[in-house]
C-alpha cells in the first residue's frame, strides 16, 4: 500500500521573468487521493501541467518517476498512454456534441476512417453508469448540467484507462450535493484501486476525502500532511498556504481625509450571459467613500470582475438588478459611455486582452477612452493628443522611447502604466482596479501603489480587486471579501490578516 | 542599428518599392509603350472604381478584416437603376443622387444585420451579393440600358470628351493641368514643411530629416511624372476629379477624425474599444453603410464610362477592391492599414493589368500573375507580423 505510484523529483519551471516551480518535490502513493493546495498562482496547476506533458520533457528541470520508471512525456497523448488523465477546472467538453461523442473525443472506436457509433455509445453508456449517471449517451452536452458534465468528464478520463487522475478544482461549480457525490465517487475509486490527485480550495472536502495534503506556497513545496499522522484541521493547513511575512513592500500613505460615501451597491445581482439562470453575482451590498481605497478579495471565480463590470455600465451579464447610487443619486448606467460620464473607471485584469490595443502607439491608446479631450467637432488635435499622452508618461514614468512606441512592445508593467493614463484621462471620481500588479515585477508594483496612493490624495477612489492577499492587506482602508458571488466578509484594515481573510473565504465554502 | 533602419525603412515601403520595379519593368517592354500619354491616362480612367471601392472596403476591413462581398453587385444594381431613371427623362442630377441614396440605404441594409443582429459580414454580403445580382438583372429585364446623356457622361467620366477643358488653351500641352500638379505638390510640400517646424517648435518626435526630403521627393516626382503625361494627352479626366476628392476625404477621415480612430480601435481591439466607451455596433455600422454609398458612386462612375447599364455590370469588382487593399497593407486582421497604402496597392494592381495588356498578355494568366501578387503580399503581412510578436 505505501508503494509510491508517482514521485516528482526537484522539479522547477521557468517563464519568462519568473520561476514558477523551484525545486518542487511530490510523492503520491498508490491507491490514494491526494491533496494539492495553495493560494492562486502557488504553481499547483503548473506542476500539474508538467505531470501531464503540456509543459513537454526538456522545458523543465527534474525527474518525474510513474510506476518506477523515469518518463519523459513530450506531450498530453504521452502521458495518457500510460494512464495519467488531467481533468481541467474549465470543462472541455463540446456543448453540441452528444455525451458519447464527447467521451471517446480524440479517442474514436472504431478506425480513423469508419467510426463505430455502436462501439461508440454501447462503451460510452457502460462507463456512464460507473459513475452513476442515468442520461443516454445520445444526449447532447448543452442540455446536461454542470455537475453532471463534471461527471462525463470523469468518464471520459475512465474512458482512456486512467490509472492516475488529476481533478483541478472538480468542485468548483458544483452545488453541495453534486460535490458531495463527486467526492463519494472518487472514495470509491480509491477502495477500486485508483489512484487521485486533486487540486481543491475547499480545504473541508480536502480534509473529508484526501489521504494526504501537500501544501505548495511560491512554487515551492511547503510540507506534505499525512491522514492519522498530521492535524488535518483547516487551521492548520492554513498556516501552510500563507505563512509567509509581509515586508515593507507598500508605500505609505500621507494622511488623506475620507470623506462622505460616494458610491454606494445594494442587493446587485448579475447572471450568467449565457446561462441566464445561473447567479454570478448574488446580492452584493457596498459602499466607497470618497478618498477611500477599498480592496476586493477573493478567490479566481469568486465574481469580482463580473460585479465590477456589470457595474460599469452593464458590460458583462444579463438580468442585473439592483440599485447604483452616486455621490447619493441613484444612477442607471447602461452602456460604457454613460458610466465613464459619471465619474467610473474600469482597469480591466485582462490589460492585453481587454486593456490595450497592442499594435497602437501609446499615443493612441491613452486618448482612446475620452477622445472628446483631444477633439473638436470630431477632428483630432494631434498636437493636443501629443502633449496629453506624453504628460503622462512623465507623470507616471512610463519607461519607453516615446510616446510614438507601441503599446505591445512595452514591459508588463509599464503597459499597465499606459492602461492607467487612459482611465486617469477620463477624469474618473471612481477607479476600478482589476488586479492591477497581476504579471508585473515588484519594482513597478511598487510604482503602482505609489500612483493609487496619489490617486487617493487627490480626492478620488479606489475599488481595489486582487487576489493577492499581501497587496490587498498593504493597500487597502477597507476590505470586502467575495466568495461564490456573495461578499461574505468585511474587514477594517487593522482587523484583517491573512488567515482572517482565508478562513472568511474558506469557511463560507463550507455552508 | 543603421541596417535595423534600413530594413525597418525597406519594410515600410515595400509596396512602393515594389511598385516602382515592376513599373520599370513594364517600361522596358514593347518600347516603352506604357509610357504613352494615352496608357498613362487610361491608367486611371480604368481604375477609377477600383480606387473607390478600396477606400471604402479598407474601412470594413479596418473593423477586424472584414470584407464585403456585394459591392459588384450593388454598383450593377445602382447603375441599372440610374440608366432607367435617366432614360425615362429624369434630371441627371437627381438621377445621381437617387443611385447614391439607393447605395447607401443598401448599404444600411446589410450593415444593420451585420452590426445590430451580428451575422457574419461574409454571409450578410455574400446574401446581398446574389440579391442585387438578381435584381439588376430582373430591372433591366436582362437587357442593355444605353445612356444617351452627354452632359452625364462629361462629367463622371466616359468616351473622349470627359477632360476638364483647358482655359488657357496651351495646344499639344494641356497648361491647366500642369497648374494643378504643380499647386499639387506645392501645397503637400507646404503642409509637410509647416507640420514638421510645428512639431519641432513644440519638441515633438520628428521623422529623420532624409527620409522626409526622401519621401517628399518622391511624391513631387510621382504627381509631376503624372500630370506631365496626362497634360500631353487630353488633360484632366473629368473622373480624377471624383477619385481625387474620395481619397482626399477618406484618407482626412481615417487619419484625422475620432471616427478613423474608432475604426482602427476596433480593428485593434474590439473588447478594449468597448470597454472604453465607443459603441463598437455604430462603427461597424458605419463601415458597411458607407461602403454602400461608396458603391452606388462607383455605380455611378461605371455607367457613365461604359455609357450604359448591363446586367453584368461590376463583376468581379469586389475581388479587385479587396485585393488593393491587402496588396495595398491592410491587415487580414484589422486595425492597420492607410487609404495611400491602399492607393498604390490599387495602382500596382492597375499597372500589372495595363502592363500586360500591352505585351499581349492571355487574359487568363493575367489572372494568375493577379492572384500570385495578393497571396504573396498578405503571406509577407503575416510573416512580418510573426516576427514582430517573437
Amino acid at each position: 500500500m505505501s508503494e509510491n505510484i508517482l514521485e516528482m523529483r526537484n522539479i522547477t519551471k521557468l517563464f519568462p521573468g519568473v520561476r514558477a516551480l523551484d525545486d518542487v518535490n511530490l510523492q503520491v502513493k498508490k491507491g490514494t487521493i491526494h491533496a494539492l493546495v495553495g493560494e492562486n498562482g502557488a504553481g499547483k496547476s503548473t506542476l500539474m501541467n508538467v505531470l501531464s506533458g503540456i509543459y513537454p520533457y526538456g522545458s523543465y528541470t527534474g525527474d518525474i518517476v510513474y510506476e518506477g520508471e523515469v518518463c519523459k512525456f513530450a506531450r498530453i497523448t504521452d502521458s495518457e498512454a500510460k494512464g495519467i488523465v488531467i481533468i481541467h477546472q474549465e470543462l472541455a467538453l463540446v456543448p453540441y456534441m452528444t455525451i458519447g461523442e464527447n467521451m471517446f473525443l480524440g479517442n474514436e472506436r472504431g478506425k480513423s476512417f469508419a467510426i463505430s457509433w455502436d462501439d461508440t455509445y454501447g462503451q460510452a453508456d457502460k462507463y456512464l453508469k460507473i459513475v452513476g449517471l442515468s442520461e443516454s449517451s445520445r444526449t447532447l452536452i448543452k442540455d446536461i448540467g454542470v455537475g453532471k458534465q463534471q461527471l462525463v468528464e470523469i468518464a471520459k478520463a475512465l474512458a482512456k484507462n486512467a490509472r492516475l487522475l488529476i481533478l483541478d478544482e472538480p468542485t468548483s461549480s458544483l452545488n453541495e450535493s453534486d460535490s458531495k457525490a463527486l467526492l463519494d465517487l472518487l472514495l470509491r475509486f480509491k477502495s477500486e484501486g485508483m489512484t487521485c490527485i486533486i487540486i481543491s480550495h475547499k480545504l473541508n472536502e480536502v480534509s473529508y476525502v484526501a489521504d494526504d495534503i501537500t501544501v505548495i506556497r511560491d512554487g515551492k513545496t511547503i510540507e506534505t500532511l499525512h491522514k492519522g499522522v498530521d492535524d488535518f484541521s483547516e487551521d492548520r493547513i492554513i498556516r501552510g498556504m500563507v505563512g509567509r511575512e509581509i515586508a515593507d513592500r507598500f508605500p505609505k500613505r500621507p494622511d488623506v481625509q475620507v470623506g462622505d460615501v460616494c458610491m454606494e451597491v445594494e442587493h446587485w445581482t448579475v447572471h450568467h450571459p449565457v446561462y441566464r439562470e445561473k447567479k454570478v453575482v448574488d446580492d452584493v451590498s457596498f459602499h466607497v467613500r470618497k478618498g477611500e481605497v477599498v480592496g476586493i478579495s477573493g478567490l479566481m471565480g469568486a465574481g469580482r470582475t463580473e460585479l465590477a463590470m456589470s457595474l460599469f455600465g452593464h458590460s458583462y451579464g444579463s438580468g442585473i438588478t439592483g440599485t447604483l447610487k452616486l455621490k447619493g443619486k441613484e444612477v442607471h448606467l447602461r452602456t460604457e459611455k454613460e458610466a465613464i460620464r459619471h465619474g467610473l473607471a474600469y482597469v480591466t485584469e485582462d490589460r492585453k486582452g481587454n486593456g490595450l490595443i497592442l499594435t497602437n502607439p501609446i499615443r493612441v491608446n491613452t486618448t482612446l477612452a475620452n477622445l472628446e479631450g483631444v477633439c473638436s467637432r470630431g477632428v483630432i488635435d494631434q498636437d493636443k493628443e501629443y502633449a496629453v499622452s506624453d504628460d503622462y508618461r512623465q507623470k507616471l514614468r512610463t519607461k519607453c522611447t516615446g510616446v510614438e512606441q507601441d503599446v505591445g512592445n512595452l514591459s508588463g508593467g509599464n503597459q499597465q502604466k499606459v492602461l492607467l493614463a487612459k482611465w486617469m484621462f477620463t477624469d474618473p471620481d471612481i477607479l476600478i482596479l482589476d488586479e492591477p500588479t497581476r504579471g508585473i515585477d515588484v519594482g513597478a508594483k511598487y510604482e503602482i501603489y505609489c500612483i493609487i496612493n496619489e490617486l487617493v490624495a487627490s480626492g478620488k477612489s479606489v475599488i481595489m480587486i486582487s487576489s493577492e492577499l499581501p497587496e490587498v492587506l498593504g493597500m487597502s482602508d477597507r476590505i470586502y471579501v467575495m466568495n461564490e458571488g456573495r461578499i461574505v466578509g468585511e474587514f477594517q484594515q487593522q482587523d484583517a490578516s491573512q488567515e482572517s481573510i482565508m478562513a472568511c473565504i474558506l469557511k463560507s465554502c463550507n455552508n | 542599428m543603421t541596417k535595423m533602419k534600413v530594413t525597418n525603412w525597406l519594410q515600410k515601403n515595400t509596396m512602393v518599392l515594389i511598385l516602382v520595379l515592376v513599373f520599370v519593368f513594364f517600361a522596358f517592354q514593347k518600347d516603352g509603350a506604357i509610357l504613352l500619354p494615352q496608357n498613362i491616362t487610361n491608367l486611371i480612367a480604368q481604375n477609377a472604381y477600383v480606387f473607390i471601392l478600396a477606400t471604402g472596403m479598407l474601412l470594413c476591413i479596418l473593423t477586424g478584416g472584414n470584407i464585403d462581398l456585394s459591392v459588384g453587385s450593388v454598383v450593377c444594381f445602382t447603375g441599372a437603376i440610374g440608366a432607367l431613371l435617366m432614360a425615362g427623362g429624369m434630371n441627371m442630377w437627381l438621377a445621381v443622387i437617387i443611385m447614391l441614396v439607393i447605395g447607401l440605404a443598401i448599404g444600411a441594409f446589410q450593415a444593420y444585420w451585420i452590426a445590430y443582429v451580428r451575422v457574419p459580414p461574409f454571409i450578410t454580403t455574400l446574401a446581398g451579393m446574389l440579391i442585387f445580382r438578381g435584381l439588376s438583372n430582373v430591372v433591366l429585364n436582362g437587357r442593355t440600358q444605353s445612356i444617351s446623356d452627354q452632359a452625364f457622361k462629361d462629367i463622371f467620366g466616359g468616351g473622349a470628351t470627359c477632360y476638364i477643358p483647358d482655359p488657357f488653351g496651351g495646344g499639344t500641352i494641356n497648361v491647366l493641368c500642369l497648374i494643378v500638379g504643380v499647386v499639387a505638390c506645392l501645397l503637400y510640400v507646404g503642409f509637410t514643411v509647416r507640420g514638421r517646424l510645428n512639431r519641432v517648435k513644440k519638441g515633438y518626435a520628428v521623422d529623420s530629416l532624409l527620409s522626409t526630403v526622401l519621401r517628399s521627393a518622391v511624391i513631387v516626382a510621382a504627381v509631376m511624372f503624372f500630370t506631365v503625361k496626362l497634360s500631353q494627352y487630353k488633360g484632366i479626366p473629368a473622373v480624377l476629379v471624383w477619385v481625387a476628392l474620395v481619397i482626399g476625404a477618406y484618407g482626412y477621415l481615417t487619419s484625422k477624425t475620432t471616427i478613423g480612430r474608432h475604426l482602427y480601435a476596433v480593428g485593434g481591439n474590439e473588447k478594449a474599444t468597448k470597454l472604453s466607451g465607443i459603441d463598437t455596433k455604430k462603427v461597424y455600422f458605419f463601415a458597411y453603410a458607407n461602403m454602400g454609398f461608396l458603391a452606388g458612386l462607383a455605380g455611378v462612375l461605371t455607367i457613365a464610362r461604359m455609357a450604359s447599364a448591363q446586367p453584368t455590370y461590376g463583376d468581379g469588382y469586389e475581388m479587385d477592391a479587396i485585393g488593393a487593399c491587402f496588396i495595398g497593407g491592410a491587415s487580414a486582421y484589422g486595425g492597420v492599414g492607410t487609404v495611400p497604402g491602399v492607393i498604390i496597392g490599387a495602382v500596382l494592381m492597375g499597372v500589372i493589368n495595363l502592363g500586360m495588356s500591352i505585351m499581349g498578355i492571355d487574359q487568363n494568366f493575367q489572372k494568375v500573375v493577379k492572384g500570385g501578387v495578393l497571396l504573396a503580399a498578405v503571406v509577407f503581412d503575416v510573416i512580418s507580423k510573426r516576427n514582430e510578436s517573437r
